[in-house]
């Protein structure tokens, strides 16, 4: 029984509360109805029993401070939160559907899926993370797919914003999170790391794709920290068919440091948007657990580990800049100016991801020929180009890719790239400032004007010789 | 309702312009002045005035130590250069606006808030919130579930459930605040007047009753006047000088 007792066809500030929907540890969910929201409602209300725990009802509270603070599809849309004097709730959307874990049921499944489902979860973890808020309770039941394909975060009674008070640290001195996922610097209750969803994250992934949990189901907070020292068995050894590039990943995640992991949600979803773009290391090797001395040693250093210090969100230090190159000829002062405009931008951060790109514009009209006059494949040859403007950047394989898109709209393609990979800057040359362009836009002022990160246009003065076509232009 | 609380204006008039200049664009519909209108600045007549006039208007006005000191003379609490600053404000002020400032309340309470000068415990003792200790102290000798106060002139923000400590939080400017749940909340107010954090621009806050959150806000203003005014006056030249850096 709820303290917070109500029935189908009570009327809850102006919530008409229907059937009830799902009886969870920590809340009751009642379908329902409001005369002027038109989809249909979810009714959530605590359930809050006598003497009960008390982090049901500070779980409540956070979830009640943070989620009528999130927007976009990631997230359920809320409606309205109750007064926690009077009647406590909140009310919010119904996402139809399920939640994942009956995927989790079926692990493992299909290497393609897990990917798929990688990146849809990454992609909103990349969202939740922007709006300053670390979920804390990752986990297949915590998270649903809209018929549209997005991810979403639901219960957020653990989530922590960075820039609201967080009640749960201050009253409760246990680890916080569901004992499969929980990473090992929320076992050691430090709540102010972004990449403890990263973590969980990795949990989620390895046991998709093996049918195993890589720290298997813990009863007890002792039993919790072994993860701080023990290693999971490598995914490859359970399923050798999963790539070495998708280990590389998921034991990227699992790393006990922080530091050790993806620095940002952005950079996990561009590893797992674009395999190719994964450096292997050892971890991808790997084909058993570490061994027993080193496992030690480990175990030994925990004992004095040193208090661990928060990470902002989104640090600059770890951005996705993409750097859109013109390779016409003609216009070869400007990659030069945009190569050296790169250089002195790359100079002022650390750990950044670099993706080049280059637009194949295909006609409309036309079958394009993926060959050029001298027989060469058009693709393939722009990556060499593309390779060869990049070389005097010397960033370490890791830390750049390249991509040639191919589209007829070519402002399109570069949004579009942008977008599904969370760039945080975008780099690009304007061609000039001629009347057609002022009337017809230009490539570069419709990125500007619809690219969703920050946008530098870098202009060159063309050379003495080319500026006479450009004068002409004018006169006319 | 949208109320705006400003606390330790200290006769600063430039910083309490830019405070009340953009409280209307946050379309602020009450005022709650938590006491320190004068003392330290060159401009208390004009404080006064223009309180007096909000007061009319139904806004609540605490009495702050500085404001009790300006009508009676310096209490024992104060350092040098508050007393020299009390002097000189005492005759500044004309009878009316000293009579105004003796007859404020210590505190007042409205629907689930108190608004006081300092701690709760005892206002007229007028001592410090500086850490979870003194706001929970606070915190318990009240029943109002949140507590507006300033006097220290150091933004902060406590919470505190029941049988449980207070907690400190550092308030990020801009960002409402939702004070929510079965617990008291104490809301430090930072100085309009004369900050002391490190952050020279004017400090004050509004309280959204609907939405039930706290935004706190820094304001920008140009200090030069203040100083220049505060030099002329002869009042003691650190006055002005702390201004520049918020301590």
């Amino acid at each position: 029984m709820s303290k917070y007792d109500i029935k189908e066809g009570d009327v809850i500030d102006g919530f008409v509360i229907g059937e009830q929907l799902h009886t969870g540890g920590m809340a009751i969910l009642w379908h329902a109805t409001h005369p002027d929201i038109e989809s249909p409602i979810v009714f959530k209300v605590p359930k809050i029993l006598e003497g009960d725990d008390p982090t049901v009802i500070v779980g409540f509270e956070m979830e009640m401070m943070i989620l009528p603070r999130l927007s976009g599809p990631h997230v359920p849309k809320v409606y309205a939160v109750g007064d926690f004097a009077t009647m406590p709730y909140v009310a919010m959307e119904f996402i139809r559907g399920e939640t994942i874990f009956p995927t989790l049921e079926r692990a493992p499944i299909a290497v393609d899926e897990v990917v798929s489902l990688g990146r849809k979860i990454s992609t909103a973890l990349v969202d939740l993370h922007r709006q300053k808020v670390i979920h804390h309770d990752i986990k297949p039941s915590n998270i649903m797919i809209r018929p549209s394909g997005e991810a979403v975060f639901i219960d957020f009674g653990l989530s922590r914003h960075l820039e609201l008070p967080d009640l749960l640290e201050a009253e409760f001195h246990l680890p916080m999170g569901t004992a499969p996922y929980i990473s090992p610097e929320q076992v050691r209750q430090f709540r102010a790391e972004p990449r403890s969803d990263l973590f969980s994250l990795g949990v989620l992934l390895y046991h998709l794709a093996t049918g195993e949990r890589p720290f298997g189901l813990p009863r007890s907070t002792q039993a919790l920290k072994k993860r701080l020292w023990r290693d999971p068995v490598p995914p490859r050894k359970i399923r050798p068919e999963i790539p070495a590039w998708l280990q590389e990943v998921i034991l990227r995640c699992l790393e006990v440091k922080p530091a050790n992991r993806y620095p940002t949600a952005a950079r996990l979803a561009f590893a797992l948007q674009n395999p190719d773009s994964v450096r292997l290391t050892q971890r991808a090797e790997k084909i058993s657990r570490d061994g027993v001395i080193t496992v030690f040693r480990r175990w030994l250093k925990v004992r004095a580990l040193p208090p661990l210090e928060s990470h902002s969100i989104g640090a600059p230090s770890a951005s996705i800049v993409m750097v859109a190159v013109d390779l016409e000829e003609q216009y070869h002062y400007l990659a030069e100016a945009l190569l050296d405009h790169t250089k002195r931008l790359l100079s002022t951060m650390s750990d950044v991801r670099l993706a080049c790109v280059n637009v194949n514009k295909i006609s409309t009209v036309f079958m394009s020929d993926p060959f050029d006059e001298q027989g060469r494949n058009v693709h393939i040859q722009r990556l060499v180009e593309l390779r060869d403007w990049a070389r005097p950047i010397a960033l370490a394989s890791d830390k750049i890719s390249f991509h040639v898109l191919e589209n007829m709209d070519p402002a399109e393609a570069l949004i579009e790239f942008a977008q599904s990979n969370h760039a945080d800057q975008i780099l690009m040359c304007a061609r000039g400032a001629g009347n057609y362009r002022r009337f017809l836009g230009s490539v570069s002022s419709q990125v500007v004007a619809r690219a969703p990160c920050t946008v530098t246009v870098v202009r060159a003065p063309a050379p003495v010789s080319e500026k006479a076509p450009a004068a002409n232009e004018m006169a006319t | 309702m949208r109320i705006a609380i400003l606390s330790d204006i200290h006769a600063n008039r430039e910083a309490f312009d830019a405070c009340l200049a953009h409280a209307v664009r946050q379309n602020v519909e009450r005022y709650v002045f938590l006491g320190d209108l004068v003392g330290y600045g060159a401009d208390p007549q004009y404080i006064v005035d223009r309180v007096v006039r909000f007061a009319e208007e139904g806004a609540v006005v605490l009495k702050g130590n500085h404001d009790e000191a300006a009508t009676r003379g310096a209490n024992d609490g104060m350092n040098e250069y508050a007393r020299k600053a009390i002097d000189w404000t005492f005759n500044a002020l004309d009878d009316a606006s000293r009579k105004f400032l003796g007859e404020l309340p210590g505190f007042v309470e409205e629907e689930d808030r108190l608004y006081v000068h300092s701690e709760a415990t005892a206002p007229s003792d007028w001592r410090y919130i500086t850490d979870a200790a003194t706001a929970e102290r606070s915190m318990r000798a009240t029943i109002q579930r949140i507590t507006f106060c300033g006097h220290v002139h150091i933004p902060q923000l406590y919470n505190m459930s029941p049988q449980k400590p207070a907690q400190y939080f550092e308030p990020k400017p801009n960002t409402a605040i939702p004070l929510i749940g079965q617990r008291q909340w104490l809301a430090v107010m930072g100085a309009v007047g004369q900050p002391r954090d490190k952050n020279p621009a004017a400090a004050y806050a509004v309280l959204d009753t609907t939405k039930k959150d706290v935004t706190y806000f820094r304001i920008a203003y140009d200090m030069q006047p203040t100083a220049q005014k505060i030099h002329e006056a002869g009042l003691p030249a650190i006055l002005a000088a702390r201004l520049f850096v918020g301590r």
